[in-house]
């Protein structure tokens, strides 16, 4: 039984021929509207999370199957001390496949142990999510026509942001891609990243604080959130918080044809006007992932697609 | 200094890190074993000063893989007929299951019951092992 719970699960070809299945939904989704008649997916959202959670169900809904679950621990049986390993053995009677966001790191692969269906890692604590890395990495591919070749700037929180750990790890499988990490000092990507997986491949990259000194190198920006409750004192925050807003001056030197990402939701570290400029991919990202879902359960679900 | 009886047939146990033999006792599972164990603690020892040695006689089957984990400095012998047949040379483990425990209060060990604590090694130059569910790094207190 295959599940997703690391985007590393996921040879490149096994994402290729997710992204090129997830392309033509995009292009055919009449042709996929009754591919999963009669299947089930159940959400079993531990925490709330509104996009990814109806990004889902609206992907199994788009395919004809049905959808069931719970949005809050408080409303599942976890409330009563029940283990998701038992909880998954449960589901795996009533559903087909099922979606997993837990706050705790792992979940999803403890219950993939003992699961009788697919389990897609919706996300968990802060350490992977793979669903959107598929999807930034279908909107990489859709923008630029490929995923080698490319200067990648990440901006932003680079320590906490798992988005950010698990396309660092995606992309370095593939071929002449550099990375340009854009943090201050508190916020830097862990030591381990850069150890194990850019080192170690032997990928270029370098670390800098200013997002504007960059702009001009970057075929793809990545754009994360710097939270206040993520530095040790208010002054630091303050002093660096508006040099990870992107706005359209700190564009002025951009290429044309960047395309600018964010996981979402946005509050502040992309300026409203930014997303009239045709380099914002961000929504797009958005209808990306309901495809990238589809295509996926279609290959975990194994159904024919005529 | 004390004298034990040199094994016959069976397994020493060599150049074990002062004070940690009973750790290997119960790691090893020899509590469970009705053969005869002889568990030397603060022998002297001329390249670490104190050392541990554990004897274990007869045919004995153990996984004794993951004495690596624990101290790559540890030393196997192999007896039978009175002699030395095979020294073991010990290698890190790619898995450590129940042996050390996952410190990440975000991980699912720390609420699931009945989990195994299962560590993966991630980089075997530098001996680093991660947990498999949340992905930390073991790091020795």
């Amino acid at each position: 039984m295959k599940h997703l719970i690391d985007p590393l699960d996921l040879s490149v070809e096994e994402i290729d021929d997710l992204l090129d299945l997830a392309s033509d939904i995009a292009a055919n989704r009449e042709k996929y509207a009754h591919v999963c008649d009669g299947k089930k997916l159940a959400t079993l959202f531990y925490e709330p999370s509104t996009r990814t959670r109806l990004s889902f169900e609206a992907a199994m809904l788009n395919m004809g199957g049905s959808v069931l679950g719970f949005a809050s621990a408080d409303s599942s049986s976890a409330s009563k001390g029940e283990s998701v390993a038992d909880t998954i053995r449960v589901i795996s009677c009533y559903a087909d496949i099922c979606a997993m966001r837990h706050p705790k790191e792992g979940a999803p692969l403890r219950a993939s142990h003992y699961s009788g269906i697919p389990v897609i890692n919706a996300g968990d604590g802060g350490h992977q999510h793979p669903t959107q890395t598929l999807t930034d990495l279908m909107t990489i591919r859709r923008r630029k026509g490929r995923l080698h070749d490319l200067t990648i700037g990440l901006c932003g929180d680079l320590k906490f942001g798992r988005t950010v750990h698990s396309l660092i790890k995606s992309l370095s499988r593939y071929e002449n891609i550099r990375f340009v990490l854009i943090s201050p000092d508190e916020l830097r990507v862990p030591g381990y990243i850069i150890e194990e997986t850019l080192k170690r491949k032997g990928i270029p990259y370098k670390e800098v604080v200013d997002l504007e000194q960059v702009m001009p190198e970057l075929d793809i920006l990545y754009m994360t959130r710097v939270q206040r409750e993520r530095f040790f004192n208010e002054a630091d925050y303050v002093r660096l918080k508006d040099s990870y807003i992107l706005t359209m001056s700190k564009l002025r030197d951009a290429k044309p044809d960047m395309a600018i990402l964010h996981p979402l939701p946005r509050v502040n570290e992309i300026a409203l006007d930014v997303d009239n400029d045709p380099r914002a991919a961000y929504f797009e990202q958005v209808q990306n992932g309901v495809y990238v879902r589809m295509a996926l359960m279609i290959r975990l679900l194994g159904v024919k697609v005529c | 200094m004390l004298n034990i009886d040199s094994l016959q047939k069976g397994i020493v146990i060599d150049h074990i890190q002062a004070g940690t033999s009973m750790q290997i006792y119960d790691l090893l599972g020899l509590e469970e074993m009705d053969c005869c164990v002889a568990v030397i603690k603060n022998a002297r020892s001329s390249k670490y000063g104190r050392k541990d040695i554990i004897k274990i006689e007869g045919d004995v089957k153990l996984d004794l893989e993951i004495l690596g984990f624990i101290d790559h400095n540890i030393t196997i012998d192999i007896i039978d007929d009175g002699k030395i047949i095979e020294k073991k040379k010990l290698v890190l483990p790619e898995t450590v299951k129940n042996v050390i425990k996952c410190k990440n209060p975000r991980c699912i060990t720390t609420i699931e019951e009945g989990i195994d604590q299962i560590f993966r090694l991630c980089d075997e130059k530098n001996h680093r092992y991660r947990c498999i569910y949340c992905e930390q790094e073991y790091k020795p207190e």
